[in-house]
C-alpha cells in the first residue's frame, strides 16, 4: 500500500484540484471576494429559492376541461359540416353528454355521406384516430373521444399554456424565471427575488378569454334576474370588481368576436373620466369583423366578457373602423395593467389552478445563509479540534481531507449546475460530521492493530485494508437512502439528497484515497518506528 | 504528545448480558410509538395536511402579538390556527389547515392563504412577510404517498443489500434495527406533537443511513470475528465485536453531534425540525446498532459456518500468514 507511483499521485491531485478549484467561483460570489479573471465565467452553484428568496408556484390544469372544450368545438364543426354539405344533411337531437357527441340523421339514407363528411374530424390532423364513430339504430351517430386523441389535445393545450405563462411572466420583467412542464398536466414556475407573489398568481390564475357579444335587447329584466334566457341567448354574470357586480346580462350566443385576434393591449386612461382602461388593437381580420359588427349594430349595446364574466356593456355609439377599442369597467391601474399583459400574452387554453406555492422573502433567505454558514463553520471547527486531539498527525490528515471534501462537493455541484437549498446546508453539516467516520474507522483500526503488536507499516496497511470494507458498505447503503430521497422527495428536500449523495462519493475519495497517499508519503520519508495514533 | 482517548483500548463491557430486558423494553417502545402514532396522530404540517403556513415578522414590535392574532384569525372560520414563535421573538409562523371537504378542490388552499395574509396585513402595521407556503389537498396527498414509498423503499433496498453482502440473518437484523429507529422517531413526533413535514422525511432517511453506518461497522466486525474465532460462543463473540468497535462508535457519534449542535442551537429556524430529528436519531440509531441489530443474530442462528463457504484462497493464505491455522 505504500506504493504510490508518480502517475497515481498526479492523478489523485489532479482530480482533487479540478473539483476544488471549481468551487472557488461559487465561494467568491457568496462572500464577495475577487477572483483571478480566468475563473470569472466558470459555472456557479445556484442558490435555491429558500436561500435566495423567491416564489415557487405549481400550476395544474384540469384535463376534463380540455375534453369539454374539444366536445364543444367538435359539435360546432359537425353542425357546420352537415349544414354546408351539398345537399344539406339535416340532423337533430344533438347532445354532448358523458364526453360523447351524439346526433340523429333525419334521413337515414344520408349515412354514407355523413360518414364521408366526418372523416377529417375523426382523424384530426395527427396520426392517431381522435374520435371513434359508432352508428346505432341505423341513423344515430355517436362520436366518442379516443384516449390518444384526448392525450394529444391535453398535450397541445399544456404546451401552449406553458408558452402563455412564459409570455406573461416575461411581461412582468422579473429576472431569470424558470418555467417547466411537470408531468402531464402541471407547470412549475420559479421566480427568484419576487416581493409580491400575489401579483404573479393573479396574473397566472386568469384564463383571459376575452369575448365581445351583443346584448340581447329583447330579454326582459325580470327574466334575466331569474337566469332565464331567450332561445339563442345566454345569461352572463357581471365580474366582481365591475361597476355592476352582482348583476347579470343576457347576450346573444353566436355572432360575437373572440379576443384572440389582438396585436396589442396597453393600460391607459380614459380621456374624459380619467379612469384606468385597457386599449386593445385587433389584427386586420379581427379589426374588419369588429368594424362590421359595430357598423351593423350602431346604437345597440354589446357586452365585453372576460372569462365568462361581463366587465362592461357599452353602446356602439358609432362604427369603430380603426381596428382598436377601449375596455373600461371598474379597473384599478394594477388590474388594468395585469389584464393588458394577459391579453397581449394570449388566453390560456385551459384554466390553471395554483396547487402549491412556496415563497421566501429575500431577508429570510439571507438570514438563513448567514446563520447556516456560521453554524457550519463552528461545527467544522469542533470536528477538526476533536479529530486532531484524538488522532494527532492522522487527525491533521483527516482535517485537510475534510476541507478538500467540502470544496469538492461545492465544485461538483457547480459543475453539474445543481442548486443549494437550506436543507442542503444541513446536508453539508451532516456530511462534515460523517466524513470523518471513515478516518475514525481507519485510525481506530490502526490503533488496534498496533496494540496487537504489529509493526508500524503493517498496522497502517491492515488498518486501511480492514476498515475499507465497512466504509464501502456503509457508503453504498447511505447512497441507496439518498437516491430514494432524490427520487421521491420534492423541492428543497432534494437539495439535501444531492449534497448527501455527492458527499458520499467525495468522502470515500478524500478520506480513504487522499489520506492514504499522504500517510504513505510520510511513512516512506520518515520510516517511523513508533506511531502516535 | 498525549492523544485524547475517549474510550480505553481494551473495554470488556457485557453489552449483551441484558439483551432480553433491553429487547423487551425496545419492543414495548416500538409498540408504544405506533400506539401514539395511531391514537394521537402526527402533527402534519402543510406539506402533508394541505393548507397554508405563513411566516411574518412584526417589524415595529418586540414580541409578536400571538394571542391577538389567534383570536383574529379564529374568526375567519377555518378553525383554530396554529401560531408559534419562529426564530426571533417578533416572528411567528401561522398555520391554517385546509377545512374538511376541500381536499379535492385544488384552489382551496390558495384562496385561504390569500385571505389569511390580507387579514393580517389589514389589521397590523409594518408586517414583513418572510415566507409563505400553500399546499393543496391533492399535492399533500401525493407527498404523503411518496414519503411512505421513500421510507419503505429505503428500508427494503438497504436490507436487501446487506443480505447480499452478508447473510440473510444480517439483512433481517438491519431491517429490524431500521424499523426500530423509524418507529421511535415517529413515536417521538406523535408524543410531542412536533410538526411533521417533508423535511422530517429527509431527516428519517438520514437517520436510516447513519444508523445503518453503525450497524454495518458492527456487522463487519462480527463477520470478521466469526471467521477468526470459530469456537467462540456467539454471545461472547458479539460482545467482543461491539467492544472492539466501541471507540469508533463513540467517536463518530460525537463528531456528528458536535457538527450538528451549532446548527441546532443557532442555525436558521427553518432547519430546526430537520436537525432536531437527526440529532435524536443519532442516539436512537447508535443504540439500535448495538442492542437491536446484534442480539437478533443469536436468535436467528448465525454461526461461523455461515461464512465458511465464502472463504477464498486469499483469505486462507492471509490467516495462515497470521498464524491462525
Amino acid at each position: 500500500m505504500l506504493d504510490f507511483p508518480l502517475w497515481k499521485r498526479i492523478m489523485l491531485w489532479a482530480i482533487t484540484l479540478v473539483f476544488a478549484v471549481a468551487a472557488l467561483p461559487s465561494i467568491a460570489s457568496l462572500t464577495g471576494m475577487n477572483l483571478p479573471s480566468f475563473l470569472d465565467d466558470q459555472p456557479e452553484i445556484n442558490l435555491g429559492l429558500d436561500l435566495a428568496g423567491g416564489s415557487h408556484i405549481l400550476l395544474e390544469a384540469d384535463p376534463s376541461q380540455v375534453a369539454e372544450q374539444r366536445l364543444e368545438s367538435t359539435e360546432e364543426s359537425v353542425r357546420d359540416l352537415m349544414a354546408n354539405a351539398e345537399p344539406r344533411i339535416n340532423i337533430g337531437d344533438v347532445s354532448t353528454l358523458n364526453n360523447r357527441l351524439s346526433f340523429m340523421l333525419e334521413d337515414p339514407s344520408d349515412i354514407d355521406r355523413a360518414r364521408e363528411e366526418l372523416r377529417d374530424v375523426l382523424n384530426g390532423s395527427g396520426l392517431v384516430a381522435e374520435w371513434r364513430l359508432d352508428v346505432v339504430d341505423g341513423n344515430r351517430m355517436i362520436l366518442t373521444q379516443t384516449e390518444q386523441g384526448l392525450d394529444e389535445a391535453v398535450e397541445g393545450a399544456m404546451e401552449s399554456a406553458t408558452e402563455v405563462v412564459r409570455r406573461r411572466i416575461d411581461a412582468l420583467g422579473t429576472r431569470e424565471p424558470t418555467i417547466i412542464r411537470q408531468g402531464d398536466t402541471r407547470i412549475v414556475v420559479q421566480v427568484p427575488g419576487l416581493e409580491d407573489p400575489q401579483a404573479l398568481k393573479d396574473l397566472l390564475g386568469q384564463t383571459a378569454n376575452l369575448e365581445f357579444k351583443l346584448v340581447d335587447a329583447n330579454a326582459l329584466p325580470s327574466d334575466v334576474a331569474q337566469g332565464i334566457a331567450n332561445p339563442g341567448s345566454e345569461i352572463v354574470p357581471y365580474a366582481e370588481d365591475s361597476d355592476f357586480a352582482g348583476g347579470f346580462e343576457a347576450v346573444r350566443r353566436l355572432g360575437g368576436i373572440r379576443g384572440d385576434r389582438l396585436t396589442g393591449a396597453q393600460q391607459g386612461f380614459d380621456p374624459q373620466t380619467n379612469e384606468p382602461v385597457v386599449n386593445i388593437q385587433f389584427d386586420p381580420q379581427g379589426g374588419a369583423r369588429f368594424a362590421q359588427l359595430s357598423t351593423q349594430n350602431v346604437g345597440k349595446r354589446f357586452a365585453i366578457i372576460l372569462d365568462d364574466h361581463v366587465i362592461s356593456a357599452p353602446n356602439f355609439n358609432e362604427p369603430i373602423l380603426g381596428g382598436s377599442a377601449q375596455i373600461s369597467g371598474g379597473f384599478s391601474v394594477e388590474t388594468a395593467n395585469s389584464l393588458a399583459i394577459q391579453l397581449r400574452s394570449g388566453a390560456l387554453p385551459v384554466d390553471l389552478t395554483v396547487i402549491e406555492e412556496r415563497t421566501v422573502g429575500p431577508d429570510l433567505g439571507r438570514d438563513s445563509i448567514i446563520k447556516g454558514g456560521i453554524a457550519m463553520a463552528v461545527g467544522s471547527l469542533l470536528v477538526i479540534l476533536l479529530m486532531i486531539a484524538s488522532y494527532g498527525r492522522f487527525g491533521v490528515y483527516a482535517t485537510v481531507a475534510l476541507v478538500l471534501n467540502v470544496l469538492m462537493i461545492l465544485g461538483i455541484m457547480a459543475l453539474i449546475n445543481s442548486t443549494l437549498t437550506l436543507p442542503g446546508i444541513a446536508g453539508f453539516v451532516l456530511t462534515v460530521g460523517a466524513a470523518v467516520d471513515a478516518n475514525v474507522l481507519i485510525n481506530a483500526r490502526i490503533r488496534e492493530e498496533r496494540n496487537r503488536g504489529r509493526r508500524v507499516i503493517a498496522a497502517v496497511e491492515n488498518g486501511y485494508k480492514e476498515a475499507s470494507r465497512a466504509i464501502y458498505d456503509a457508503n453504498i447503503t447511505n447512497f441507496i437512502a439518498g437516491a430514494l430521497l432524490l427520487g421521491f422527495g420534492s423541492g428543497p428536500v432534494r437539495g439535501f439528497a444531492i449534497v448527501l449523495i455527492i458527499g458520499l462519493i467525495t468522502t470515500v475519495f478524500t478520506s480513504v484515497f487522499l489520506t492514504r497517499m499522504w500517510v504513505a508519503s510520510w511513512l516512506r520519508a520518515k520510516r517511523p518506528t513508533e506511531l502516535i495514533v | 504528545m498525549r492523544l485524547l482517548k475517549l474510550v480505553p483500548d481494551d473495554t470488556n463491557i457485557k453489552f449483551l448480558k441484558y439483551r432480553i430486558p433491553f429487547y423487551v423494553v425496545s419492543i414495548l417502545l416500538i409498540i408504544a410509538s405506533w400506539g401514539l402514532v395511531l391514537t394521537q396522530g402526527l402533527n402534519f404540517g402543510v406539506d402533508f395536511a394541505g393548507g397554508q403556513e405563513v411566516r411574518v415578522t412584526f417589524e415595529d414590535r418586540e414580541t409578536a402579538p400571538i394571542s391577538e392574532l389567534r383570536q383574529q384569525l379564529g374568526t375567519l372560520g377555518y378553525g383554530e390556527p396554529t401560531i408559534q414563535r419562529f426564530g426571533d421573538a417578533n416572528s411567528v409562523s401561522i398555520r391554517v389547515q385546509l377545512p374538511e371537504g376541500t381536499e379535492d378542490q385544488p384552489g382551496a388552499a390558495n384562496a385561504i392563504g390569500e385571505e389569511v395574509v390580507s387579514e393580517i396585513q389589514s389589521e397590523f402595521e409594518n408586517v414583513r412577510r418572510d415566507a409563505n407556503e400553500t399546499v393543496s389537498g391533492k399535492v399533500a396527498g401525493e407527498f404523503r404517498e411518496r414519503s411512505v414509498w421513500a421510507l419503505l423503499g429505503a428500508m427494503l433496498a438497504i436490507s436487501l443489500y446487506i443480505w447480499v453482502r452478508f447473510e440473510w440473518q444480517f439483512g433481517v437484523g438491519a431491517l429490524f434495527a431500521l424499523f426500530h429507529d423509524v418507529s421511535l422517531t415517529l413515536g417521538m413526533f406523535a408524543l410531542f406533537q412536533l410538526e411533521f413535514s417533508l423535511q422530517i422525511i429527509a431527516a428519517i432517511l438520514a437517520i436510516i443511513g447513519y444508523s445503518l453506518n453503525d450497524t454495518i461497522v458492527v456487522y463487519d466486525r462480527i463477520r470478521e470475528n466469526l471467521k477468526k474465532y470459530r469456537k467462540m460462543p456467539l454471545p461472547e463473540l458479539l460482545d467482543l465485536s461491539v467492544n472492539e468497535t466501541l471507540a469508533r462508535t463513540v467517536m463518530t457519534s460525537l463528531t456528528l453531534l458536535v457538527a450538528l449542535l451549532p446548527l441546532l442551537l443557532f442555525g436558521p429556524a427553518s432547519l430546526f425540525g430537520l436537525v432536531a430529528a437527526i440529532t435524536l436519531g443519532i442516539f436512537v440509531g447508535t443504540y439500535s446498532s448495538v442492542y437491536m441489530a446484534a442480539p437478533i443474530l443469536i436468535w436467528l442462528g448465525v454461526t461461523s459456518d455461515s461464512f465458511v463457504p465464502q472463504e477464498t484462497v486469499a483469505d486462507r493464505q492471509e490467516r495462515k500468514a497470521r498464524g491462525e491455522i
